[in-house]
């Protein structure tokens, strides 16, 4: 049963070190994905997904498995109250591989609950396309900002139309 | 996977690299799209996703090599993704085309209106998906 799993790939126009910077710099990452990914990114160390507020609260924790700069990084993913659960982890791992002038960037993520699963389903599509505007356009995508009236939350709430 | 994808990438010789990136935009994608064959199998890979091309075929009143034809077609244009478990080669649904194509037409423009819309059509035609 492989249905766990999701296999995202994006092709950017860029090279695969500045890719790999904005995947971890947790300065880049602000502004794409309205969090900060903070870890020294030694494979066994901890890192978390943290919000751009003063409190800095962690919303996704794992531990860095593997980092070959610039072409593989492979993270466990958990929700902080998982942090100590190994067996709860899922497992995501970005790929950069040149091709011609661009950047395929291939993000798997694996060992899904269906929670997690809800989560993540949507979740990259904007995280990468808003990658991608960010480093073509130095400009990125209002995917996380740009609040929906009031009146209207509830029907985007249960599934964007797409 | 890379071997196979290539096939599409890689121009023939002398071909600008604006036609090289012609795989990866919009036009890819909505052929794709523009057939309801294709339609349906990105409708079975989000109903699961991971699948073989045996598994892909088997409830498709599609010759095997149509469906493998389709299947390229939906690779080219970055609508699946595969990686290869074993001998075997998986099919994932890869949505983030139709993400681009969301943030493109629809986000900027009428997101408040649209979403109003999209609820009064659900309640309506009492459809669950819209």
């Amino acid at each position: 049963m492989a249905s766990d799993e999701f296999v995202y790939v994006i092709y950017i126009a860029a090279t695969p070190d500045a890719v790999w910077t904005a995947l971890l710099d947790g300065e880049f990452t602000r502004r794409y994905w309205d969090h900060d990914n903070v870890s020294d990114w030694r494979p066994g160390s901890p890192w978390e997904h943290r919000r751009v507020d003063a409190a800095g609260t962690a919303d996704i924790v794992g531990t860095v498995v593997e980092a070959d700069p610039p072409k593989r990084l492979v993270l466990t993913w958990a929700n902080p109250e998982d942090k100590a659960r190994p067996d709860r982890h899922s497992r995501v791992t970005f790929e950069i591989e040149p091709v011609a002038e661009m950047v395929r960037l291939t993000i798997t993520h694996e060992q899904l609950d269906a929670d997690m699963r809800r989560k993540v389903a949507s979740g990259w599509p904007r995280v990468v396309s808003s990658l991608k505007s960010l480093l073509e356009t130095g400009r990125p995508l209002q995917t996380w900002a740009g609040p929906v009236p009031v009146n209207h939350e509830p029907v985007a709430a249960k599934g964007e139309p797409r | 996977m890379q071997a196979f994808t290539c096939i599409y990438l890689l121009p023939p010789a002398g071909h600008c690299v604006k036609h090289r990136r012609h795989v990866h935009d919009a036009n890819a994608v909505f052929k794709a799209l523009a057939d309801p064959g294709r339609r349906r199998l990105l409708d079975r890979l989000h109903a699961r996703s991971g699948q073989t091309l045996n598994e892909l075929c088997a409830p498709m009143d599609m010759a095997r090599q149509s469906v493998a034809q389709h299947l390229a077609q939906l690779e080219a244009a970055n609508l699946v993704s595969t990686r290869w478990r074993g001998r075997e080669k998986l099919h994932y649904l890869n949505v983030v085309p139709l993400q681009e194509i969301y943030d493109r037409w629809i986000r900027k423009f009428e997101r408040p209106r649209l979403a109003a819309l999209h609820g009064l059509k659900r309640r309506l035609e009492g459809s669950k998906d819209g």
